[in-house]
């Protein structure tokens, strides 16, 4: 799985995908994974149903630059706020978070406000997802 | 199969099924094996029944439910008095995963992927007003499969209606759950346990009821082919045999009730010729490995979901053509009961214009497209009857490889099958972005004012989860609390022993008011949980 055309933009970061909550939908967790780490990133994977405060500790523990979130449940938004208030109750407030999923549009503004940096669903291209990460973690 | 099917040499050009078999530009008679036998008859090619949709059509077993169950109960009457014939239940993940709503990874996802059904009074709840000896209901469950099913019973016994009187399905297919849906418990041999524990007690005691609906929608909609769908589902579809006949079930009795179910998806050819020869397959498998001749015990039963992951959110309106399509399939191929997914369900719990017009769809093939008049009308066709050889022979292959590796179970206590499905999924999308794969609306004939227009939205009542959780502390209030210790420390005492059924007791656990999440802790103490494989 080398070779691909998003070359290797990130190299050198350590990210975190993540299923938080009861959802068992991990297929666009691990393509997502996949892909970062055709990417060059260190990918760390937690498999499923973990909860907020699990993932935090795992976040600062692996030293990772993104935390991504994978929820298809629409649970997105209490899993979003209690992330972030995990991260944030072990100093490590500044980990940036990536959301994907089902994540309905009217819902975006709202988690945006949240605190997280990127939302992506599964129809987004790849590359493009690839790119967007890269760049904000620039 | 035949000799000519090798002679094609291979050629990257040639134009090739989504599973990769290569398609001739015109089949011909030399395309195919010979296949004489009837609709009804093994090893049942051409349908289950000599009379295919003449003497019954199809069920028509839309699935819902959300919230609590108030409001799914509301949504069930709605179905039921626009002539759909069949409830199909949608449970929400704490009650899939064993938790009680109050639990606290369960908060966030009370009600929101289907109702909450934590004990036995939400049950009578949701079938209020509901004949259970009239409707069949069809119930997607799993890990908690043994225990919504003797909730299921208990609810029967309160409202009078006989056990034999059950008509209708749980899912109780833990296999798939590890590959691909994710609504695991136990490790894998204790649930296999409670699995056979379920169709043998349904065997004897609700002997219309269909104790397990092997799976290959999940698998499929994950990432993987047509023929891994097929093949994948009937090597558990074996494991699950095996494991019946090692609790000293008889073949010839239990597999008269094993039932499956698949996605469709939308090249139609493929779609149809998947359930020709999955059903040829099963039943040839049946006769060789057990030495079965019952025709009844060998017919290839299927239950199909329309829709799923072909459908998009760009340009949601063009879902309802898709869904379309598939059901032409899903008839084509013969199946018993259709499930047509709404054209918003790629984003949102369905509207009821959504469900209703979904329903619709189904009922205009049905009753004014004709397709169900003749028995298999496709057979015969020397496209189809090659596609059918084709993908009967590529079914057996990928079965082989499962067997090589050391067999379905190790194949997933390893990852080796989620692995291979995560990399057919990222193979799946890179298609999709590169355009070799076209999906309208999403990589062609796309529109600049894309997701603008999807109709009205479903919104879920916020208060839904806190009325859950009330009802469930009054009833922890108001129930016998020494009846409830009473009866799951039965339960577990059972569970001691591997060969004692613990079907008769979760009934009792139901009809005490046990809760789901009660049973499964103490069942739980004595089995674990199963290690979930990360590798990716």
């Amino acid at each position: 799985m080398t070779g691909t055309s998003e070359g290797a933009v990130l190299k050198g970061k350590r990210i975190l995908i993540a299923k938080p909550g009861l959802d068992g939908h991990d297929v666009g967790a691990k393509v997502i994974a996949l892909a970062l780490r055709d990417a060059g990133a260190e990918v760390i994977y937690t498999g499923l149903r973990k909860t907020p405060d699990y993932i935090a500790r795992i976040a600062v523990d692996e030293d990772v630059d993104a935390v991504g979130l994978s929820v298809l449940s629409g649970s997105h938004r209490d899993l979003v706020e209690q992330t972030r208030a995990s991260l944030e109750a072990i100093e490590a407030g500044d980990i940036p978070i990536f959301l994907g999923g089902t994540i309905p549009a009217e819902d975006w503004p709202e988690l945006y406000a949240l605190g997280v940096k990127r939302i992506y669903t599964s129809e987004m291209p790849l590359g493009d997802v690839i790119a967007s990460i890269a760049e904000t973690l620039k | 199969m035949t000799a000519s099917l090798k002679q094609a040499a291979p050629h990257e050009d040639l134009p090739r099924t989504p599973s990769g078999i290569e398609l001739p530009v015109v089949a011909t008679a030399k395309d195919h094996g010979v296949d004489d036998s009837l609709p009804g008859e093994y090893p049942f090619t051409r349908g289950i029944f000599p009379d295919g949709f003449r003497g019954r059509l199809w069920t028509m077993r839309q699935y819902a439910g959300f919230g609590s169950a108030e409001d799914s109960n509301e949504r069930y009457k709605f179905l039921l008095k626009h002539g759909q014939t069949g409830l199909s239940v949608a449970l929400d993940l704490p009650t899939q995963c064993g938790y009680d709503p109050d639990d606290g990874i369960a908060r966030p996802e009370v009600g929101k992927v289907g109702v909450s059904l934590s004990n036995l009074s939400e049950m009578e709840i949701l079938f209020d007003g509901i004949d259970l000896s009239k409707i069949s209901t069809s119930f997607t469950i799993n890990g908690t499969a043994a225990i919504i099913y003797a909730m299921y019973i208990a609810c029967a016994d309160k409202k009078g209606v006989p056990r034999a009187k059950l008509t209708g399905t749980i899912q109780n297919d833990i296999l798939k759950e590890y590959v691909a849906r994710g609504t695991w418990i136990f490790p894998v041999r204790p649930s296999m346990r409670l699995i056979a524990d379920s169709i043998l007690y349904a065997n004897d005691v609700t002997p219309r009821f269909n104790p397990i609906s092997i799976a290959g929608a999940h698998v499929r909609d994950a990432g993987s082919t047509a023929v891994e769908e097929m093949a994948y589902t009937l090597a558990n579809g074996l494991a699950y045999v095996d494991e019946l006949i090692s609790r000293g079930g008889d073949v010839a009795k239990f597999a008269k009730r094993l039932s499956f179910f698949f996605y469709v998806h939308m090249d139609f050819f493929e779609e149809v010729c998947k359930f020709r020869a999955g059903r040829r397959l099963w039943a040839r498998l049946l006769q060789e490995r057990y030495g079965v001749t019952d025709d009844k015990a060998l017919m290839f039963r299927f239950g199909v979901v329309c829709g799923g992951s072909s459908l998009t959110a760009a340009q949601p309106f063009n879902n309802v053509v898709r869904v379309a399509t598939e059901t032409m399939a899903a008839v084509l191929g013969g199946a018993q009961s259709i499930f047509t997914a709404a054209y918003d369900e790629a984003f949102q719990i369905p509207t009821e214009f959504a469900a209703e017009l979904a329903l619709r769809t189904q009922q205009v093939v049905a009753y004014e497209s004709g397709i169900a008049n003749s028995v298999d009308p496709l057979g015969g066709s020397h496209l189809v009857e090659f596609l059918t050889d084709r993908m009967e022979e590529e079914m057996r292959r990928v079965m082989d490889e499962i067997d090589a590796y050391g067999g379905v179970t190790k194949a997933i206590e390893d990852g080796w099958m989620q692995s291979r499905i995560a990399e057919r999924a990222l193979e799946r999308k890179k298609n999709v972005d590169s355009g070799k794969t076209v999906v309208v609306g999403v990589n062609a004939f796309t529109k600049s004012d894309e997701g603008a227009s999807t109709g009205e939205t479903f919104q879920l009542d916020p208060g839904a989860a806190k009325r859950v959780i009330d009802k469930l502390e009054a009833v922890r209030a108001r129930r016998n609390n020494a009846a409830v210790e009473r009866e799951l420390d039965r339960l577990a005492q059972a569970a001691e022993n591997d060969r004692e059924n613990l079907m008769p007791y979760l009934v009792d656990c139901a009809h005490a008011y046990v809760t789901v999440g009660e049973m499964v802790e103490r069942l739980k103490r004595r089995w674990g949980n199963f290690q979930e494989p990360i590798g990716i």
